[in-house]
């Protein structure tokens, strides 16, 4: 089944009087239970891309079908329920609020989906244990790891049960021994059968992918589905 | 996201900030106190005048020279010389409805004991003055009708003249200088209460003649006060008297009253209003330190806004809409304003018992006070609120989320 589908799709920024070409002409397809790696050179893109699969921006031409729907149609309010239910983000930088503790990093997701306190509560705490954080809950992000921290971004993307899993060089900001079990993570969601798309510009990291499509000055060049492995 | 956990999102980024939050409530809490103290202190006022010149004596008219047209125009015209011993006399004979009356002279003068001094009212009286102004003696005795043929240098004195003269000293049969001329006390008249604009305790009381002849040398009445026999007659008595004075002063038709008549009533209102236009500007003015309150609100949530840009950001990313992010700031704001409300209103009413058991002044905290100031802050937390919350929700996901 195709979850994603773009054709054509272009994104310009425009900067005063210049205009740039962020995306030329993507033309994209995803079946669910993918994992898909996004790889190339810094610019050329890639989170220009994420974003708009993400439904956080709009294409500036170009249809793009998110299950079957096409996501041109849909009101902000739409893009913000599908934002919350059927996509899970994971950033480089993490954004997990300052201030406030794993629990209610993780709940925020079930905040906007109207769920009751006591149900955020066990989902959230469910997820953590899962992601290996059950005895940090009730710590703010500045007591953490980086790794620690990414995992509770990985479960605050993960506690609405999400079809597509979208991380924008999600260990961009770890060491490398971190950065591998952070991506064994991303390898078991994907074997439990959770679309993943991920961003990265390193090799290694690609390699956990199934699929890896090559970006560069915001085209698709190549694509090499597990041939290298 | 529904209401309960907007107020608990809102919570707990104040929470986050206190000290800044706090001080954005000061504002407020500054405002809200001043405008319940500031109304506390109008309305104790009203009170208190309302009691005092309730306490004067019941189904009183006022009779005093002059018309109440505004303005110098009429001074100098004809005769100044229009209420005297002979009116009076003349409304106790003719009026059937008057039970009593009791003309006087009055002026400001310095009062001396030993070396003390007091700038009071002096009020020469007669006898019938104790009765139709229902005047209590406390110590001593009021003076007679003797007093009043033989010019007698005795007075009666009140209560703040009392503690300003004799502090705990018994005054009667001291002796007082009233313009340098000796007077014994031989009487104290009960405290009545009064304010600071109305004090009827402030005067002392001698007799008319003594007054006319060895003091201020004229005999032209300051007023006559005419107890009236029942409250219902009030009004015929005013006729009736109004009619004695104009045939009296042989006014014919064309000529206006070159006299008033005012009954209790009329002075409360008086007062009242006066006392009403003295507290609403007291509270207006306060009313702009609550706005100026909410300009602190408005630049700490543009602050807030700017600071919190990521966050917002990433809730936009985990499916929260424009919506939601507008009441979230929006909440926050109403919440500092309701909060510093809460307080202000606290903090007002201590003020105002402050104010009362300090300064001594009479304060009455009213519920509409309250709910007024209350209201206002919510209003001025929602009104300021709402710029910074426009803001924040129309911030672009994607540059918000690159914030660095
Ligand atoms: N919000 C924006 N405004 C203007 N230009 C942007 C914006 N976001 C990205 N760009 C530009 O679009 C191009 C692609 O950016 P991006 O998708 O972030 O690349 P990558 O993630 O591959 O590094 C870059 O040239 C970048 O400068
Ligand atoms: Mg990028």
């Amino acid at each position: 089944m195709v979850l994603i589908k773009m054709t054509g799709i272009t994104k310009d920024y425009r900067m005063g009087e210049a205009v740039v070409h962020a995306l030329r002409g993507i033309d994209l397809e995803v079946e669910g239970g993918e994992f898909l790696a996004i790889v190339g050179p810094s610019g050329s893109g890639k989170s220009t891309l994420m974003n708009l699969i993400g439904c956080l921006d709009r294409p500036t031409s170009g249809e793009y079908y998110l299950d079957g729907r096409k996501v041109s149609d849909l009101s902000d309010d739409e893009l913000a329920r599908i934002r919350n239910k059927s996509i899970g983000f994971v950033f480089q930088t993490f954004n997990l609020l300052p201030r406030t503790n794993c629990l209610h990093n993780v709940e925020l997701p079930l905040l906007y989906a109207n769920i009751g306190r006591k149900e955020r509560e066990r989902k959230a705490l469910e997820i953590l244990q899962e992601v290996g954080l059950g005895d940090r809950i009730h710590h703010n992000p500045n007591e953490l790891s980086g790794g620690e921290r990414q995992r509770v971004a990985i479960a605050r993307a993960l506690v609405n049960d999400p079809s597509i899993v979208l991380a924008d060089e999600p260990t961009g900001n770890l060491d490398s021994k971190t950065g591998s079990e952070i991506m064994s993570i991303f390898s078991e969601l994907n074997r439990e059968g959770k679309t993943i798309v991920l961003v990265t510009h390193e090799r290694y990291i690609a390699d956990y992918a199934k699929r890896i499509i090559f970006l560069k000055d915001g085209k698709i060049v190549s694509e090499d589905a597990g041939i290298l492995r | 996201m529904d209401a309960i956990e907007g107020v608990r999102v809102a919570l707990d980024a104040i929470r986050a900030h206190k000290m800044r939050s706090f001080l954005t409530m000061l504002g407020i809490i500054v405002g809200v106190a001043a405008v319940i103290a500031m109304l506390a202190l109008g309305e104790g006022a009203r009170r208190q005048v309302e009691q005092s010149i309730k306490s004067l004596g019941t189904n009183l008219l006022y009779v005093r020279p002059g018309s109440v047209r505004r303005g110098a125009v009429r001074l100098g015209a004809g005769t100044v010389r229009n209420l005297t011993l002979e009116d009076a006399e003349a409304i106790r004979a003719e009026c059937p409805s008057v039970a009593d009356l009791a003309p006087y002279i009055g002026a400001g003068a310095q009062v001396k004991y030993g070396n003390r001094n007091w700038s009071t009212y002096i009020v020469g009286a007669t006898p019938e003055y104790e009765a139709v102004n229902s005047l209590r003696i406390e110590m001593g005795s009021f003076f007679d009708l003797t007093a009043v043929r033989t010019k007698a240098r005795i007075a009666v004195i009140g209560k703040t003249v009392v503690e300003n003269l004799f502090g705990d000293e018994d005054p009667v049969g001291r002796i007082i200088r009233i313009n340098r001329v000796a007077f014994t006390v031989v009487g104290v008249v009960a405290e009545r209460g009064g304010t600071h604009w109305f004090d009827p305790d402030d005067m002392v009381i001698i007799p008319i003649s003594t007054a006319m002849f060895r003091l201020f040398g004229r005999d032209r009445l300051s007023g006559i006060n005419v107890k009236v026999w029942s409250e219902d007659r009030m009004k015929q008595a005013m006729v009736e008297v109004e009619d004695v004075l104009r045939r009296r002063h042989r006014l014919d038709e064309s000529k206006e009253n070159d006299f008033t008549i005012r009954s209790q009533m009329d002075i409360m209102s008086v007062y009242g209003e006066t006392a009403r236009t003295m507290t609403f500007l007291l509270a207006g003015i306060a009313g702009v330190s609550l706005i100026v309150g909410g300009i602190g609100i408005m630049n700490i949530m543009l602050v807030s806004v700017a600071e919190r840009t990521r966050e917002i950001g990433t809730r936009i990313a985990v499916g929260a809409r424009r919506i939601d992010i507008l009441s979230q700031f929006v909440v926050e704001s109403v919440v500092i304003g309701l909060a510093g409300g809460v307080i202000g209103v606290a903090v007002g009413i201590v003020g105002a018992q402050l104010l009362n058991s300090l300064a001594g002044w009479n304060t009455a905290v009213s519920a509409q006070g309250i709910a007024l100031a209350f209201g206002f802050a919510a209003g001025v937390g929602t009104f300021f609120g709402i710029y910074p919350a426009r803001k924040a929700s129309r911030l672009d996901p994607i540059s918000a989320l690159g914030y660095e």
